[in-house]
């Protein structure tokens, strides 16, 4: 402690528990990240089986439904995340009733991360080959069958691992919504660290988020690894 | 009665300037109890035929009608429940590798009637059928090709079906194994009855089993018939080629031509195909040929066929004499029902 202290004098003062304390932090990117990547990953899941399901040759082909889907995930993806932050603002406003916190921060990232995470859903259930839909339909496999017994089960390794890319890249996201105010890391990194002259307290925020990237990494590994039996 | 009825199916596929036909105006009925090889090159249109009997293809135009009912007048629930009744089984299995190979053969059980016991007694009872009984609990990748497409089988008989399409079935399988599956379907068409729909590019696999063949080119059947008729007396190029590589005259013929390179046929010498059809013809022909013409006959190459309970023969030999007596040992042939084939420098 006395080297932290005598080191990092910056980020020692800010303490663990006060407002700005690095536990409040810490919380706060847990919360927008794993908020964002549920209400994100619903919508994003759903989006990314509505484009396998509804694509030339999938099971409920839909051309009209596909080119609406595709589109909405094109444009959201292509749109800048720290300018969907600002634009969005109205909405959030809408739905949370403030534009400040890391419950507002809900908004953006959940829209940031699910254009991302369709896509990402979409190649990964397109890895499971035809050939085992068609057998499923050989023997009477409802729709519904066929979206939960061979696309989800026989891809879930890979939903698995571009879960864990979409966490990370939203980890990132979190940090960015931070810099204007959000709150976590990425507001201590940058507001409290950077803009301020604290290196040692920005350098501290992004080994805490560096460690995060981490641990999501290698749970999301060890899971995929025994989701996979081939 | 036809179990399998397809009449004037038209598939045409539409790329974006361009239409491809892939099946024509074509036709086919299968009987119950039927082994009905379809054969062809990769892109003749035989998958694309037999997967309009499920309506995994919905045919541009024509009808399906599968044990009297008309497939294509069905509501979703309604064909669903109709195609439990017609297994498949593809070149690749198909498999789920995240369920076991028990969970494997209970899928298509899933919205079954069965209770959970009736429904395990029943995937161990397929499993038996198909000896891989003690393999329940193991996953597709730990087992072969040939032990994959066993649980293939054991899943398509999962519904009691009396209809099974295999799709390329043994394509992927070495030959041994090959034939032991082919070996497994007869045993199923004997036993359980059922009416199978073999579609394959290997005459070989046609030969071991089918009792009729239609050959398909170009999304149409240019020849069918009783496996003995299209073995005995093909019509088509394309079926003649077909047959060659299944009673491996090719092969046999570029060893003939190999040996006519070194040593050439002499002046009173001929090159002669010889067919059959039922035992106890054409080797006594041979000998009788010496003692009535003075012909000798060597032969280079010879293969004999069991198709559907009747042998079928075929030799490649060279006769030694005289012009008028060759010629009248050909016809003492052809009297005695053997067709002979006068091979031009080995080339058929």
């Amino acid at each position: 402690m006395g080297w932290i202290q005598e080191h990092m004098p910056n980020a020692y003062a800010l303490g663990w528990s006060g407002d700005y304390g690095w536990g409040v932090a810490i919380w706060q990117t847990v919360y927008m990240t794993l908020g964002a990547a549920i209400i994100g990953g619903i919508i994003g899941l759903l989006f990314g089986i509505g484009l396998v399901l509804t694509a030339d040759d999938g099971i409920a082909p839909n051309r009209t439904a596909f080119q609406i889907l595709d589109k909405i995930v094109s444009v959201g993806r292509a749109i800048p995340f720290i300018i969907m932050v600002v634009a969005f603002s109205p909405l959030t406003q809408l739905i949370v009733g403030t534009t400040i916190g890391t419950t507002a921060a809900l908004v953006p990232l959940s829209l940031g991360v699910f254009p991302f995470y369709a896509r990402q859903v979409q190649v990964a259930l397109l890895g499971v080959e035809g050939g085992k839909v068609e057998a499923a339909r050989s023997f009477g496999a409802t729709n519904w069958d066929i979206i939960s017994d061979v696309y989800l089960r026989e891809g879930r390794a890979e939903l698995i691992r571009v879960s864990t890319v979409t966490l990370i890249s939203l980890v990132g996201l979190t940090a960015m919504a931070g810099a204007i105010g959000a709150g976590g890391l990425g507001t201590t990194a940058i507001v409290t660290g950077y803009q301020r002259f604290q290196n040692d307290v920005m350098w501290t925020a992004t080994v805490i988020i560096l460690l995060f990237i981490v641990i999501i990494q290698f749970v999301g590994d060890l899971l995929a690894k025994h989701a996979r039996h081939n | 009665m036809a179990v399998i009825s397809l009449k004037n199916i038209n598939v045409t596929f539409k790329q974006k300037k361009s239409e491809i036909v892939a099946v024509q105006d074509e036709s086919i009925e299968v009987e119950k109890g039927d082994i009905y090889g379809i054969v062809g090159y990769s892109g003749a249109g035989k998958s694309t035929l037999v997967r309009t009997i499920n309506l995994l293809q919905r045919p541009t135009k024509g009808s399906v009608i599968v044990n009297d009912i008309d497939m294509l007048q069905l509501s979703p629930k309604e064909l669903r429940n109709q195609r439990k009744k017609i297994g498949m089984i593809f070149q690749h299995f198909n498999l789920m590798n995240e369920l076991t190979i028990f969970g494997n053969v209970a899928q298509p059980l899933k919205h079954s009637n069965l209770s959970k016991v009736d429904k395990a007694k029943k995937v161990n009872k397929l499993l038996k059928l198909v000896g891989l009984d003690d393999r329940a609990d193991n996953y597709p990748n730990q087992l072969s090709g040939g032990q994959k497409q066993r649980v293939a089988i054991a899943r398509a008989l999962a519904n009691d079906p009396e209809i099974l399409i295999s799709d390329e079935a043994t394509s992927a399988l070495d030959p041994r194994t090959t034939n032991q599956i082919l070996a497994l379907l007869k045993q199923l068409n004997r036993e359980l009855g059922l009416t199978i729909v073999l579609i394959t590019h290997e005459m070989q696999a046609i030969k071991e089993t089918a009792n009729k063949v239609a050959v398909m080119e170009n999304g149409t059947i240019i020849e069918r018939g009783s496996l003995l008729e299209i073995f005995t007396n093909p019509q088509k190029p394309l079926t003649k080629d077909f047959i060659n590589t299944a009673t491996n005259l090719d092969e046999a013929l570029v060893k003939v031509n190999e040996l006519l390179t070194t040593q050439p046929l002499a002046d009173d010498e001929e090159l002669i195909k010889i067919s059959y059809v039922g035992a106890d013809t054409a080797q006594p022909l041979l000998s009788t040929i010496y003692a009535d013409f003075d012909v000798t006959t060597n032969i280079l190459y010879s293969n004999m066929e069991i198709l559907t309970q009747t042998p079928v023969g075929l030799a490649v030999a060279i006769f030694k004499g005289t012009v008028a007596n060759r010629k009248a040992a050909k016809a003492s042939f052809s009297d005695h029902g053997v067709v002979i084939t006068e091979l031009q420098g080995g080339t058929n």
